[in-house]
Parts: C-alpha cells; structure tokens; sequence
C-alpha cells in the first residue's frame, strides 16, 4: 500500500501540518526526557536547568536499603507474575483462538476487562476479598492480583501471532507422523514464540509499574517500588525520584525496544508461514 | 470423553478458573456489598445523598469530557501526518508516540510535577523570556490536570486513529480527485467519515480510562480536583467499605454502560497488540 496515496494537501499544507504534528510530539516526549538531566542535578532540591552535573542522586538511591529492597521486590513480583501470566495467557489464547464454545465472546471481554475497567475499582474489589482471607500484605498476594492486570497483554499478543498462522503446517507435521504434543512443541510453539514473548514483556512492565493494586493490599512491609515512589512525591520533589525514575524509564524502553523487534518478527514469521509476501 | 477433552478450547479453562476466583468473585463480593446486608441498598443511599458524591461524579464526567475533546483535536493532525509522511518520519513519530505510552503513568505525572511547579522548567523558561515576572501557579490546579491527563491519553487516541487511516484505499482519493474535488472536499468526504471508526475507537476508550483516572490528579491537581476514584480511596481509607463499594459499583455501571453503547468500535487488540 502506499503511503502517500491519502495525502490531499499541497506542499504548504503538508508543512503546516507538519510543525503540528512536531509540536505534539514534542509535547509527549520532552516532559519524558526533562527527568534525564534533572536527575543529574548538583543542586540539593529540584532546580532548573540544573546549576551543575551530578551523580549524588544515583549513588544515594543505590546507598539505600529502602529503594533497593523496593526494586528487588517489585521485580521478584513482576518476574513470578510474567511466569504465571504467560502460562495462563498463552493457553487461553490457543483455546479463545482455536476453540469454539458458548460465551466465547463473552469470556474474552471479561479477559480483556481488567484494561479498561477503573484500577481502583479492581483494587478495592481485591483488597475487601483478600481482607476476609487474611492474605493482605504478602508479596504473592500482590503477585496474584498483578496476574490478573497482566493476562490480557499476553492473551491479546499470542492470539495476534495465532491468527496470522497457518494451520496447514500442523496438518503436514501430523501428516508425518508428528503426535500433538510434538506437533505442538516443534510446529506451533516455535512460530508464536515472538508472539508470546511480546506478551510476557509487556506483561512485566505492567507489573513492575502498577501502583494503585499495591497501594491497598501491600503491607508496611512491603512496598514495591512504584508505591516507594509514590509516598516520597507525596511528600517532597527530592531528586532522587528522578535517578529513580530515569531507571525505570530505562528498563521500560530498553523492554518496548525488545518487544518492537519481537513484534515486528513474529509479523515476518507468521507471513512467512502462511506464505503471505508482506 | 477423550475426543471431548481433544477440544482445544479446554485450554482456556486454567485462565478463566484464575480469574473466576481471584477477579470476578471478588468483584461480585464487592457488588454484593454494595446492596447492603437486606438488600435495602443502604450505602448507595448513604453515598448519594451526599452533595459532595454527586459533584464529584459531575466534575469527573466534565474532565472526561474535555479531555477527550483535547486528546482528539491534538491526535487528529499527528496522525494524519504519521499516515501521510515518509517511511522513517513516520517510524520516528510513531516511536515518540509509543515510549511516553510504555512509561508508567506515575513517572509522567512526576514529570509534569517537575515541569509545571513554582520553580518549575515551565516557570524558569516563561521568566526568562520575559514573559511573566513572579512565578505562576501552574501545579496542584485544573489546569494541571488536563495537561497531565491529555499527555497520558493521547497514545490511546492516535494509535486507533492512524490505524483507522492505513486502512484507507488511496484509489478513493484518486477517484475523487479526479471527479473535481479539491483538497478540501477530499478530506472533508473521504478522509475524515473513512477514519471516523478510529476516532470513535479513540474517543470512546479515552473517555473511558478518564473517568476511572486516580494517579495524575491525586499529584498535579488541586484539593477541588476530586475525581471518582479519589473519593473512592478516600472513603475505604475512612473505613467507610460498603460506601466505597456502593460509589466503585455506580462508577462500574457508568464504565460498562458506555463501553456497551459505543464499546463495538473499541479494538484493543488493535492498541496492545501486535497489530501494529
């Protein structure tokens, strides 16, 4: 397809259009990119520009018992949540996309749901039921609820790799003689792998970044990282939010790079496989 | 039996027993709760016929609104001009669009707080040219809030919408140009009803995830800027659960109301996933 075909302004309109489209994007990432040298600041509060170039802030955050037990506990979540979330999804996935059952459109908005409906409504929800159950305030329990946030990214993520898929490679894998767990895990797997992997990234940041589940049901004891970050802006602009920050943003992009890769070779493999030239 | 549990959709029955006990049951407590103990619907009672309920659902539906409006009239032109530029710009723009949307709404808040606070870039940059004097209150007021919103959503509008104008055969373009329409009528005829599905997608998923929006506000906006789910908060840190759960259960329906009247255009398979 080309591109250009629904362009219908002259040279002058498109430049016009053009400074437009700049200024918004400029306006998503610049507040993005301000936190980078903020957080270098020599200044002991928030200043800017920055009166001289610093690394306290970092080596404050890493000096700290309280951010890095933070890190490494929403990290131990968000890893035990990406495990669990990719199992669950990618089975549903194959059921959803393969199966035919009653309700079937039905149970697939309920899935999905948890991206749209309020996060605090889920949360709330979460915490009243594990209140009852006494099973407020453990790192598995928020793990479980982040599970349910996470599930969507990687059902939406492996059934977009299934359904650019072509069956017939099953059928000639069973043809020769392949059972259905080696048709499976030689045939199947392989070709959704970009696919499920997407999935499980995402499903990691959206763990290692949920705050408002956490706000309720983590105990005092343990605050994941995003919450840590919530109290101190709370309280103060100390710049140590922003090293801290800056960090996340990295693990965050260097994590959407990956998957932008993976996405982009799952298109080519499952073109490939079903013998579409895309 | 055997052919029977051969069924590939027995596959999706580990996921829906995980949410069926861990999301939908505890949802359904929480509704359950909000009737009351002898179905008198007490706390919804209780909760709205408080002044203050009612006023926070108002302003919450009125920041919906405006910020829908504003994510649509800033999403509108940067798409288009993804959909109509060259390869690389358009992979470059579509990236400045995307990272923003993979960073946590927390750390875009703080950002904003950093950008728009007394001593602020914003202030500091205004100072400098002149064009203000004293400092202006930018954070913790409205206005703070539709920025910090507008800035979160805007993924959420462009992406349905470039993929809505993608999609758009270019021979009817041809065809209507060479028919004798301008540039205008073009657009006006072809382009804007062919990409209406993407704005209505956009539209409507923004509108949606404004009205349950909890973060951004709590930190840029000022004590008035309540939204639903702040009173929500507010009314579970007091103890007051069947009251919570009542207004959380009124802000349900409101969500899954509006998802059911316009929810058809919504594709987030086509925003989360590899669609793209």
């Amino acid at each position: 397809m080309n591109r250009r075909n629904i362009r219908v302004s002259g040279p002058l309109t498109q430049a016009v259009l053009g400074a437009v489209a700049l200024l918004v994007a400029a306006f998503l990432i610049l507040p993005v990119l301000i936190i980078v040298p903020v957080s270098f600041t020599a200044d002991s509060f928030l200043s800017f520009p920055p009166p001289g170039f610093s690394t306290q802030w970092y080596a404050r955050v890493f000096s700290r018992a309280d951010w890095l037990n933070s890190a490494w506990l929403s990290i131990w979540i968000a890893v035990v949540v990406t495990v669990v979330s990719t199992v669950l999804g990618t089975l549903g996935a194959l059921g959803l996309v393969r199966g035919r059952f009653i309700g079937q459109r039905l149970l697939l908005a309920f899935i999905m749901s948890p991206l749209i409906v309020p996060g605090v409504i889920v949360a709330i929800a979460i915490y009243f039921f594990y209140a009852r159950l006494k099973f407020v305030g453990s790192p598995l329990a928020i793990a479980v609820a982040h599970t349910t946030l996470a599930v969507p990214f990687v059902v939406v993520n492996v059934s977009a790799a299934l359904h650019g898929f072509d069956r017939r490679l099953e059928m000639a894998a069973a043809n020769l003689g392949a059972g259905r767990f080696a048709t499976f895990f030689h045939v199947t797997l392989p070709i959704i792998r970009p696919g499920i992997a997407a999935g499980a990234l995402f499903a990691f940041i959206s763990s290692f970044d949920e705050l408002i589940v956490a706000m309720f049901i983590a105990g005092p004891t343990q605050v994941t990282l995003p919450l840590r970050m919530w109290e101190s802006m709370k309280s103060s602009l100390d710049p140590s939010i922003a090293a801290v920050s800056v960090l996340a943003i990295a693990i965050s992009v260097a994590l959407f790079l990956s998957s932008a890769l993976l996405q982009r070779r799952a298109r080519r493999r499952s073109g490939a496989a079903s013998g579409d030239p895309q | 039996m055997n052919r029977l549990l051969r069924d590939p959709a027995f596959l999706v029955l580990p996921l829906a027993l995980f949410l069926l006990v861990f999301y939908l049951l505890p949802v359904v407590q929480m509704l359950l709760r909000s009737t009351g103990a002898d179905w008198s619907f007490r706390p919804f009672v209780d909760a709205f016929s408080s002044e203050v309920t009612l006023k926070v659902f108002w302003l919450t539906a009125r920041i919906a609104v405006i910020v829908t409006v504003l994510t649509l009239a800033l999403a509108y032109p940067l798409a288009y001009f993804i959909a109509t530029t060259g390869e690389r710009t358009a992979m470059v723009l579509l990236a400045l669009v995307l990272v923003p949307f993979w960073t946590s709404i927390l750390i875009r808040s703080y950002a904003w707080m950093v950008l728009l606070g007394q001593n602020g870039v914003v202030n500091g940059f205004l100072r400098w040219t002149g064009v203000i004097d004293a400092p202006v209150r930018m954070l913790n007021t409205t206005f703070a809030v539709y920025v910090g919103m507008v800035h979160v959503l805007l993924p959420f509008m462009v992406l349905p919408i470039l993929s809505s104008l993608k999609a758009i055969d270019g021979r009817l373009v041809a065809a209507a140009e060479n028919l004798g329409a301008g540039p205008g009528a073009v657009f006006r005829h072809v382009i804007v009803p062919l990409s209406m599905p993407g704005v209505l997608a956009g539209s409507v998923l923004v509108f949606v995830l404004s009205l349950g929006f909890y973060i951004t506000p709590a930190l840029v906006g000022g004590p008035s800027d309540m939204t639903v789910s702040m009173l929500i908060a507010g009314e579970v840190d007091l103890y007051r659960w069947d009251v919570a759960s009542a207004i959380a259960t009124a802000l349900l329906i409101v969500t899954l109301v509006t998802l059911a009247l316009f929810g058809r255009v919504v594709s987030l398979e086509r925003i989360f996933g590899g669609a793209r």
